[in-house]
């Protein structure tokens, strides 16, 4: 990739008394990757997504996120990156406009910039007739499109998804891959946590953590053929198989 | 086939929401039976209605041999159920867990401990931690003893795999299987379509109806437009640009591959020579078997 990785990862480790959660990671993210970061529940994934999004520091290695450092800055990358996840991203008891002037506002946008950029999604989402609405009475399709848009109102150029799509239908689904791609082939990075192996299919690289350390890095198709699996689902049990550590 | 499970027209309504729209369907005696379908579907309350907790707005059921609303109680001490939300007591260790969920039933933990020994043995080094800090591949586990300790005639799981990570619910669903081969009938529900191929037979659920049932072969073989798995570079633009080409009906993402169902007439040489025309270069276009999810969105279309 010519230009410098959106994300810059060395030897990253994160201790929390005699337990090495994350155990020296190193990966780099290009700009406009569709980055699948897996593994088992305890494998130390959380921990790892939280020293990234600057919600806590690593105990030793370095790294950047969209030009910050992780070992010092986590005031500033929270506040230029784009998180959403499909537990939890808007409020449903809030209208679609209240959603959006919300996070403008948590994401440091004058209220100028929060009305410009409310008229542009609305007009782009179509969802102009709807702006009124309260959030917990739209349909899934659209809360996900509108809870993207929303994670991504400031402009940030790496946006955290974590298992975005699980558990809807598989139109709906579909609809928000598409998004993601449009925002990849526009210069987003997205960096997406999950647990669902046909999720990982859909990404350009993905990353599988076992035991604190990353043990496979590749294109989907690479790793399938590495291992010589047919699905990722394959790749991943294979690996995961060999964890020591359990919660 | 001696049935389990019968439910004709079940309606379930919550003020002007139709969360269930006259369903029916059968299960067999040592089916494991499965129901498909993504979240606000109606499968828990297919659940609730079944396991007598809710009663329907018209329509009936009945589970082995007793109606759902009449004779609730009989249906309540034959029938072992886990909901969908956590829902084992958190402050009590494994065993006690166990034990109470026994006392409950009147029966004891050894009466039945060889149905559920190949599950409780994985979490017995774990028998004095107290269930709410177990692992969520470990809760589930206790969760499924818990509602084997009576020997239920027949099993209800809504949702037991949300939520696990990949190896958790490859083992989660191996018990299950051994649990069939034991003649337990299992209704199992589940949002995530690669499951699906795990259960003797399945039942597509979308917006409160029953799109389809049958065996997972038997759901892929209604696909029957010709199907092709479509690779290249710049895969969105590739996908925008096939679907602007003559004969190409439907083109959808499908993970590393978009799926592009063709109309009568597609020529797939020519539409890689128009794709090239267009800049695409070293396009992969190949037949394909539909998937469960392919079958899912046109029966989903067809609903519409």
């Amino acid at each position: 990739m010519e230009s410098e990785p959106i994300i810059r990862v060395r030897e990253l480790s994160k201790r929390f008394g005699d337990f090495t959660a994350v155990d020296r990671i190193t990966f780099d993210v290009a700009r406009g990757e569709i980055f699948g970061f897996l593994g088992a529940n305890g494998a130390g994934k959380t921990t790892a997504m939280r020293m990234l999004c600057g919600l806590s520091y690593p105990t030793s290695g370095s790294g950047t996120v969209a030009g910050f450092d992780i070992a010092r800055e986590g005031e500033l990358i929270k506040r230029h990156i784009g998180y959403m996840s499909q537990r939890f991203s808007l409020y449903d008891d809030l209208t679609v406009m209240e959603n959006i002037r919300l996070y403008g506002g948590i994401y440091g946008l004058s209220r100028r910039e929060i009305l410009r950029r409310t008229a542009a999604l609305l007009e782009r989402l179509d969802f102009r007739a709807e702006r009124h609405t309260r959030v917990g009475r739209l349909p899934l399709g659209w809360k996900q499109k509108l809870a993207f848009s929303v994670a991504t109102l400031h402009r940030p150029e790496v946006v955290f998804l974590d298992e975005p799509t699980g558990g809807v239908d598989p139109v709906t689904r579909r609809q928000f891959w598409e998004l993601i791609y449009e925002a990849a082939a526009e210069g987003t990075t997205l960096f997406v946590t999950t647990h669902y192996m046909d999720e990982a299919e859909y990404c350009s690289r993905v990353s599988i953590m076992v035991d604190g350390q990353i043990r496979a890095l590749g294109a989907p198709a690479e790793l399938k053929r590495h291992y010589g699996a047919r699905t990722m689902d394959e790749v991943f049990r294979m690996l995961a198989r060999e964890a020591k550590r359990t919660e | 086939m001696e049935r389990a499970i019968t439910a004709e027209g079940l309606t379930k309504r919550y003020g002007s929401l139709t969360a269930l729209d006259s369903v029916s369907f059968a299960v067999g005696r040592g089916e494991l039976f499965g129901l498909i379908g993504p979240d606000g579907a109606g499968k828990s309350t297919l659940f609730r209605l079944l396991t007598t907790l809710l009663a329907p707005d018209a329509g009936h059921a009945e589970v082995d041999g007793f109606d759902t609303v009449k004779d609730y109680r009989a249906i309540r001490r034959r029938v072992g159920y886990m909901p969908g939300c956590f829902s084992l007591y958190p402050d009590l260790s494994v065993e006690e867990n166990l034990d109470f969920f026994a006392a409950l039933f009147g029966v004891r933990v050894r009466d039945n401990y060889d149905l559920i020994a190949p599950i409780y043995r994985q979490i017995a080094p774990f028998r004095t931690r107290r269930a709410g800090r177990l692992s969520g591949g470990m809760k589930q586990k206790l969760a499924l003893c818990c509602a084997l300790i009576h020997r239920p005639s027949v099993l209800f799981l809504d949702e037991p795999t949300t939520g696990v990570d990949a190896v958790s619910r490859n083992e989660f669903w191996e018990m299950l299987d051994d649990l069939r081969q034991r003649g337990i009938t299992t209704l199992v529900s589940t949002p995530y379509m690669d499951e699906a191929g795990r259960c003797d037979r399945i039942a597509l659920i979308n917006a409160a109806r029953i799109l389809g049932i049958d065996s997972p072969k038997g759901i892929v073989a209604r696909f029957d437009e010709p199907l092709y798995a479509l690779s290249g570079e710049r895969m969105y633009e590739l996908l925008l640009a096939a679907r602007q080409s003559p004969g190409v009906r439907e083109c959808y993402t499908f993970g590393e591959t978009h799926h592009l169902i063709a109309e009568a007439g597609f020529d797939p040489d020519t539409f890689i020579g128009t794709l090239a025309g267009k800049g695409f270069r070293q396009v992969a276009l190949h037949p394909i078997g539909a998937g469960i999810e392919d079958v899912f969105m046109k029966l989903m279309h067809h609903g519409e």
